[in-house]
């Protein structure tokens, strides 16, 4: 199979109202691909189409070599999704529930028992089978839900938001759960706002805007494409003086202050060596050499078109 | 693990798989299991006593019907008020599950709309069936106990089929609502529309119990299970992953409505011309199975007025009738004939009635409605009948009285009649895609575009006739 899941022109119309419009893109096996947009983006509508619970209006997705509007049993056999909300049934116990979604996926009860029991081992919630579901935290329940999204070890899954409104110990606990799996080889589509989070698990980030893509990429790309080459930040221990006022080769001087400069390198890799060396010619004293922080937060705001915060200069 | 692991194969065991666990969580609930223990002994027990007590009583007055007809009531009532529950359960069940945002992950499972919609009814039927059936148990227990008094087998078998008709019709209706409401308070709101017809059809029951006429109780059932056929089938087709997650329905959007309603009444006209092509090339051709049922209904009705007349004949004498014959045009002229304000009168009742029997249709399947217009067919037919059983020639009646308006009234009731079969019928037979609100919208505008572009020119015309020449052709044929 060469690609985990693939997307065509994929669009979503509920009546009037256009959700998902013209989405196209490839997801490798064993890639983590991140979803990024502003509430309403169409975010969640994507991700349900990609776990063919609802059908596109136009276009198509095939996930995990299966079309979603065809073959949507077969897909569902392969995915599993973690909901935004998590949707536990808080009555029933751990082990209850999950032996349920087991028998859903024709797991038998004593396949579904030790499934159920490696993966509460693995995202730290041992011996708590017998509990009931109303007794546990956010954190323990959006686990509990990542587990059964897991239960039928499914080559794709797909997570909506799986830390939002969680408080961040909780969070983090969910998100160390998540980085563990991006060593299994599982093809993993996660939504969130939360772009720390983004960029922490992403291979590559998709940021869609009023349903359609509007970049895609590795963070390093989007921050490229959108927010121009990196910002070197240089600190001497003295000020500056005259010194450095032009910069070795082309490089481009953005900023300058009492005792630092800041300059464009598109090649930090070979542009610093020779900034340094300038500086050392100059008996500048260099205390800190350092990438000004572009962060990802940049790059969303500019794609998805609100204003950029004002720089230090 | 082989990740192309399955749901059972099978309709009904995957069905089974979400009916068992939602059957567990029920029988964990409080709110749930009390009644139904109060229901299932309990209140039996207390019938019991109460139909034991009655007896002693009527005893003694040697009034012996008055108990005769109360135990097979109570019978009814026992079975009746536990599957009474299976309403708020499958409320809960269905919108329940939507409002705590649970059904999600239920849907991303490889189980069908089908299985997930099966197993929820199961589940809301298994508990409350089985509490009426065991209260029976206790009751009929007691009774035999008591009094020594045995349920015939026809009586017990109406009374277990007719409960469990109302079950499913509660819960296959509760389904329809749910689907319709993101909030379980909004489906409690929306649920008279259940509650109301059911409670009307147990105070029906529980009057032919005590007129003794069981009988009627068959075509009860046969009716009741024919409308639970009917909801099972709307409800599988708005219990389906689409229609449950991509609806914002708790929202009365006024200007969507109307936006439909007025683009599917013009259906993309631009002129009157084009919009009555449209009505004639389109809407029309839509109604022909419609009409053809209609021709069968009038001439069901028609002929079992004939049919009636003989059971109930009318005092009729010849004298009258004759003399009625000599002084047709005058009589006709003091009901209002051969006057404007008559004619205005007739159009008016006309259209009312037609509106009424819409409607009617609109909440019974269109059936009311169907009802609704054979009434003046049934009832001509009977009166040609006893004017036949009087010795008069009831043809020669009809075609000084009825027939020169009937012309153009008749083919208007036919395409009313099948314009509201439609418009009740929308709601069961929705195309895929399209939402029970669409749907209905559209219906209503198709239901409007017959009634104002051919009914009302042919109500008009029929009133007309009916007030002018109506009367100069029944005293031409009649004399006077």
């Amino acid at each position: 199979m060469e690609h985990a899941i693939e997307t065509r022109d994929l669009t979503k119309r509920f009546g009037d109202f256009t959700a998902v419009s013209g989405v196209t893109l490839n997801v490798q096996p064993g890639e983590v691909l991140v979803l990024l947009g502003p509430n309403g983006a169409g975010k969640t509508t994507t991700t349900r189409m990609l776990a063919a619970i609802l059908p596109p209006s136009r276009g198509q997705a095939m996930v995990a070599g299966f079309d979603a509007a065809t073959q949507a049993s077969e897909v569902r056999r392969r995915v599993g999704l973690l909901t935004e909300h998590h949707g536990l049934y808080t009555r029933m116990r751990a082990g209850e529930y999950l032996s349920f979604f087991g028998s859903i996926y024709g797991l038998s009860e004593t396949d579904a028992g030790r499934r159920a029991q490696d993966l509460l081992d693995q995202v730290g919630m041992p011996g708590i089978i017998d509990r009931r579901l109303g007794e546990f935290s956010k954190g323990m329940r959006q686990k509990l839900a990542l587990v059964r999204a897991l239960l039928h070890d499914p080559p794709v899954l797909l997570l909506d938001e799986p830390t939002s409104a969680m408080d961040p110990a909780s969070a983090r606990l969910v998100r160390d759960s998540i980085l563990r799996l991006r060593s299994s080889q599982r093809t993993l589509v996660v939504t969130t706002h939360n772009l720390a989070e983004a960029e922490q698990l992403a291979d590559r980030i998709a940021i869609i805007r009023q349903g359609s893509i509007a970049a895609l990429g590795t963070v390093q790309e989007l921050k490229s494409a959108h927010v121009g080459p990196p910002i070197m930040e240089l600190r001497a221990a003295c000020p500056l003086n005259g010194a450095m006022r032009v910069l070795p080769g082309d490089l481009q001087l953005v900023a300058r202050g009492e005792d630092w400069l800041r300059y464009q390198a598109p090649n930090p890799a070979q542009a610093n060596p020779r900034v340094l060396a300038a500086a050392a010619a100059a008996g500048l004293p260099v205390v800190l050499l350092t990438e000004v922080g572009r962060s990802l937060e940049d790059v969303y705001l500019r794609v998805v078109g609100a204003p950029a915060p004002q720089g230090e200069e | 693990m082989d990740a192309t692991v399955g749901p059972p194969r099978g309709l009904l065991p995957g069905a089974w798989i979400i009916a068992r666990r939602e059957i567990r969580d029920q029988l964990r609930d409080w709110r749930i299991l009390v009644p139904i223990i109060l229901l299932t002994v309990f209140f039996p027990a207390l019938m019991n006593f109460t139909a034991q007590q009655a007896m002693d009583f009527v005893a003694r007055y040697d009034a012996p019907i008055i108990a005769e007809r109360l135990v097979p009531f109570l019978l009814m009532i026992v079975g009746f008020f536990p599957i009474s529950i299976s309403l708020v359960i499958a409320l809960e069940s269905f919108a329940g599950e939507r409002e705590r945002l649970s059904l999600e992950p239920l849907l991303a499972t490889p189980l069908s709309d089908a299985q997930l919609y099966l197993g929820k009814v199961a589940a809301s039927l298994v508990p409350p069936l089985g509490a009426a059936y065991l209260g029976i148990v206790v009751y009929l227990f007691g009774l035999w106990r008591g009094i020594g008094w045995v349920a015939p087998a026809p009586l017990l078998v109406q009374v277990l089929l007719l409960t469990t008709a109302q079950a499913v019709v509660m819960v296959s209706g509760a389904v329809v609502i749910s689907s319709q409401t993101t909030s379980v308070r909004a489906a409690n709101l929306l649920a008279s529309f259940i509650i109301v017809p059911v409670s009307e059809l147990v105070i029906g029951e529980s009057m032919i119990m005590f007129w003794g006429r069981y009988t009627v109780l068959w075509f009860i059932v046969a009716a009741l299970l024919l409308i639970a056929a009917v909801l099972t089938r709307m409800g599988l087709h708005l219990f389906n992953r689409e229609e449950l997650l991509g609806r914002d329905l708790d929202v009365l959007d006024l200007r969507w409505v109307w936006r439909t309603l007025w683009s599917a009444f013009r259906g993309g006209a631009h002129s009157l011309g084009d919009w009555y092509a449209g009505v004639l090339k389109r809407s029309l051709p839509a109604l022909g199975p419609a009409v053809l049922f209609m021709v069968v209904a009038l001439t069901a009705a028609y002929v079992l007025g004939l049919r009636v007349a003989p059971i109930f004949v009318l005092p009729l004498d010849p004298s009258n009738l004759e003399s009625l014959s000599e002084s047709v045009g005058p009589q006709l002229r003091e009901l209002g004939m051969m006057s404007a304000q008559g004619w205005w009168w007739i159009l008016r009742n006309n259209v009312m009635a037609l509106v009424l029997a819409a409607l009617g249709g609109v909440f019974t399947f269109g059936v009311a409605g169907v009802i609704l217009l054979m009434a003046p067919i049934g009832i001509t037919g009977y009166l040609a009948g006893n004017l036949a059983l009087a010795g008069q020639n009831a043809g020669l009646y009809l075609a000084g009285l009825v027939l020169p308006h009937a012309t153009l009234e008749v083919p208007a009731a036919l395409l009313a009649g099948a314009a509201i079969l439609r418009l009740g019928l929308a709601a069961v037979s929705l195309p895929k895609g399209t939402s029970l609100g669409e749907s209905w919208l559209k219906a209503v505008a198709e239901w409007a575009r017959i009634g104002l572009g051919l009914v009302l020119p042919l109500l008009i015309g029929a009133s007309l006739l009916e007030v002018f020449v109506t009367p100069l052709i029944a005293t031409w044929v009649l004399g006077g």
